[in-house]
């Protein structure tokens, strides 16, 4: 190459490396997706759903041996604060009229709101927990609302949701996981 | 929400957000009209940018103040306050909540963007119009790519309807500082400040404009925005020291590398810069390093806050956020550097240099400090890289960047100490070899002699002794050397001179307190119980007890400590464990007494009984060294900038062309 040629070349050697760093960013970003997905959901599956003595929201009180009573039971970790709470709510509605057992973790709440917003979206639940300080949550790993787990007919945790449960989630991974541990769906 | 509130608080939200829409359609007119004006020679739509800039500048005031007005009011209404804030928070921290989080430090930033703009816009009426248009065209499209980032993935102003937070879940406690209420502030004034450089720099590609006068114009507000990031990220790393704990000051943390690196290129584009103005030379290398300064401001906001680096934040980052800031980064690092690689090839140099010169000096330090980039960058990345290709995940650590820095950092202050006594175009060999040895010898005794005192000949201490001693001693001998010339009155008045000498000072009293603090601190793990007493480094701590405090949203256990030394009273330390209610997050808050010449940091671990802790003891002489060599650094920066040479905005023109006039000459 000229003098002149390598000159040309050279002054287009920034933009090169930064192209080449774009696309590096741009495989990191998809990456770090489904990394994070892992990390977060693994750290409890195949592990007993810790142990509780904690008040419900209907002048009720519940324990970690009502999960472990041969049901598969979606626990999903709500709070009337929590947005993404309310998107998620009609599609578990349809879950619950396909026969699933949903039980409900009222996390970081009032038992005021949490009933205003029942009363309001309707309570779909059999039951709920009453995690006020986030104790349980803390024990759960609960990174924040919502989040739901699929425990096993002997209270094991076999799956965990970061995020919304909707059609793809379920139809894709969830049902899948349900099934395969003896849950029940009335078609 | 309280009952007393009226419609119109209520509203509160909402016109935050609708002054923020109308930011972003304000910032779509700076960034088009200016450059519509240029293309159709209408003059007036040319000269709107103006305008238009404090425009977009008072609407995200507005729309700040009402996310301000929301945290003060405890509106959990609002999913952002709800996150972030409590109704037992002190106000003064509610005030610094606002920008405790993602969305509200995105609002800062770009407020802090537009500030920067209106400024330019009030302080550049001597510039040429075009020129002027296409700077604050760029700085629109840079605060419209921002404003639409925050409206689409990052809404301060999300409201949690119609069911509101009973109470907020707190800010993180390790935020509720007042190191913490300025050091976002500083450091984006930091970081957005090079976005005028970037856009200067955008313009003069636009325009063909590459003379002393681009470079003289630029010059200040480099300095200044250097100036406040140098400031930043030492108060970041003050906030580091005193409040993580355990009296680390510097963690090669990714975020603290994503400050590091801007605040490297920029460095050496405040050098650079000078050449340009001075000799006008280093003109593409100058372009190269405005336009790299403000890209790796804009690639720290991407590591940082896409989540690609730490992946436990990962579910408080959308991934939307990271493709959003890739795309942008992508379209405006990329199209600036193609701009870039179009028009350089038509540059010609002007005039040449001598390999022995101020010239190749401010080279070399520029080529140094952009491998000690490099090298921080690929350090930072590499975790990502060896994620990549599917090895283990790994972290490059502490004892990596430690040993490029010292490799490419001792040669550097090799340089700068002879660099601030050559000549500019050529200087005589035979002169630079006689103004060697004294300051050579000199600092070489006086690093063994002052290192011998302080008990320890470790090369790290002996070696940063003598780099300090050896940019100090040239630094004096310059002066003897002008005042011998009679040129010393003319040196003094100058405040670039005084600008100058004030950062490298500043430079030689941080390598003081890295390599004293480095060497020489003592560091004790100990069981205390009351009345249990601890000799470290000649101080004797003794362990008081602890009693329980009340703070306004937590609960402390106080420990006293008292400290003699000699039998006499030296200090009384107070260290904290806080537990805050909203979050029950536990806090060390480490109890500090600091003198010039030595800190005593001690900080409580974990209660092993009724009354026994385990305790961290430390002495750490002249830590403080570290943040003082930092301020003098960032003084030096403003002081260069109140030189009487800027503030004659309307002769400008004329005073550079008698300049380079002179220096042709």
């Amino acid at each position: 190459m000229t003098p002149e040629a390598s000159k040309k070349f050279l002054v287009f050697a920034p933009l090169t490396v930064f192209l080449l760093m774009s696309v590096f960013f741009y495989f990191a970003l998809q990456m770090r997706e489904n990394r994070a997905v892992d990390e977060l959901t693994s750290v409890l599956v195949d592990k007993p759903f810790p142990d509780f003595q904690l008040p419900g929201l209907h002048n009720d009180f519940h324990t970690q041996a009502e999960l472990a009573q041969g049901q598969v039971t979606l626990v999903n970790v709500w709070g009337s604060w929590c947005p993404s709470c309310r998107d998620e709510h009609p599609y578990l509605t349809q879950l619950v009229e396909q026969g699933v057992p949903l039980v409900g973790m009222n996390y970081k709440d009032t038992p005021e709101a949490a009933l205003d917003w029942l009363d309001y979206f309707g309570d779909i639940y059999a039951y709920h927990i009453q995690d006020r300080d986030g104790r349980l949550g803390l024990n759960l790993g609960v990174y924040g609302a919502p989040e739901t787990f699929i425990v096993d007919k002997q209270g094991i945790i076999r799956y965990k949701r970061v995020g919304v449960v909707n059609e793809r989630v379920w139809e894709s991974e969830m049902k899948q996981v349900y099934l395969q541990y003896g849950g029940l769906i009335n078609e | 929400m309280p009952t007393g509130f009226s419609i119109s608080t209520q509203m509160y939200p909402e016109f935050g957000l609708i002054a923020l829409i109308f930011a972003a359609f304000m910032a779509l007119l700076q960034t088009v009209v200016p450059l519509a004006g240029i293309r159709y020679g209408q003059d007036r739509l040319t000269a709107s940018a103006s305008p238009l800039s404090a425009l977009v500048f008072l609407s995200l005031v507005v729309s700040f103040y009402y996310l301000t007005v929301s945290f003060l009011n405890d509106d959990f209404s609002v999913l952002y306050v709800a996150n972030n804030s409590n109704s037992l928070l002190p106000w003064y921290y509610k005030f610094s909540a606002v920008w405790g989080a993602h969305e509200g430090s995105m609002l800062l930033w770009v407020l802090i963007l537009a500030g920067w703009t209106m400024a330019v816009a009030l302080f550049s009426r001597h510039l040429e119009s075009n020129f002027r248009a296409v700077a604050l065209s760029s700085q629109g499209f840079l605060a419209l790519g921002f404003i639409l980032f925050l409206l689409f993935t990052s809404n301060p102003f999300e409201r949690l309807l119609p069911f509101s937070a009973p109470d907020g879940s707190d800010l993180n406690p390790l935020l509720q500082d007042i190191g913490l209420i300025f050091h976002p502030p500083m450091l984006y004034m930091g970081y957005v400040g090079f976005s005028v450089a970037f856009s200067f720099a955008v313009a003069a590609l636009v325009c063909g404009k590459f003379d002393p006068i681009w470079a003289k114009w630029l010059r200040p507000w480099t300095n200044i925005a250097w100036a406040f990031l140098t400031l930043g990220i030492s108060l970041g790393s003050w906030w580091a020291y005193y409040e993580l704990g355990w009296g680390g000051w510097w963690f090669w943390d990714p975020v603290e590398n994503a400050s590091l690196m801007p605040w490297l290129v920029g460095t050496a584009l405040v050098h650079s810069l000078a050449v340009a103005e001075k000799r006008n030379l280093f003109q593409s290398w100058t372009v190269l390093l405005a336009l790299i300064a403000f890209s790796l401001s804009l690639l720290g906001t991407f590591l940082v806050r896409s989540g690609v680096l730490n992946s436990v934040h990962a579910f408080a980052s959308d991934p939307e956020r990271g493709l959003y800031i890739l795309l942008f980064l992508f379209v405006v690092i990329g199209g600036s550097l193609f701009l870039y690689g179009l028009r350089m090839n038509d540059l010609k140099p002007t005039s040449g240099f001598e390999p022995l010169s101020a010239e190749a000096m401010l080279l070399v330090n520029n080529l140094l400090l952009s491998l000690m980039c490099a090298v921080v960058l690929l350090g930072t990345l590499y975790p990502l890289l060896v994620d990549a290709l599917g090895l283990q995940s790994v972290s490059v650590g502490p004892p990596y960047f430690n040993l490029f820095l010292v490799i490419f950092g001792g040669p550097l202050m090799v340089f700068l100490g002879i660099g601030q006594r050559l000549r500019w175009r050529s200087d005589d060999l035979l002169r630079v070899g006689k103004a060697i040895p004294v300051p050579l010898i000199l600092s070489l005794v006086l690093a063994f002699a002052l290192a011998a005192l302080a008990g320890s000949l470790t090369p790290v201490l002996v070696g940063s002794l003598f780099l300090a001693l050896w940019v100090v001693i040239h630094l004096l001998e310059d002066l003897r050397s002008k005042y011998q010339l009679g040129a010393l009155a003319k040196t003094l008045g100058s405040l670039t001179w005084w600008g100058m000498c004030s950062a490298h000072l500043g430079v030689a009293v941080l390598t003081v307190g890295i390599g004293m603090s480095t060497a020489l601190t003592e560091s004790v793990d100990v069981r205390m119980e009351p009345g249990t007493k601890v000799d470290v480094a000649g101080y004797e701590f003794e362990f008081d007890g602890h009693y329980q405090e009340p703070g306004p949203n937590y609960t402390a256990f106080v420990g006293e400590v008292y400290v003699w030394k000699d039998s006499l009273d030296e200090a009384q330390l107070y260290p904290e464990k806080r537990r805050y209610f909203a979050s029950g997050d536990v806090l060390t808050e480490a109890g500090i007494d600091g003198t010039l010449s030595r800190d005593l940091f001690v900080s409580m671990g974990e209660q092993l009984s009724d009354t026994a802790w385990a305790v961290r003891i430390q002495v750490k002489p002249f830590i403080r060294w570290v943040w003082l060599g930092s301020i003098l650094m960032a003084l030096g920066g403003l002081v260069a900038v109140l030189d009487s040479r800027y503030r004659m905005a309307k002769t400008a023109k004329s005073a550079a062309d008698t300049e380079s006039s002179v220096v042709a000459a």
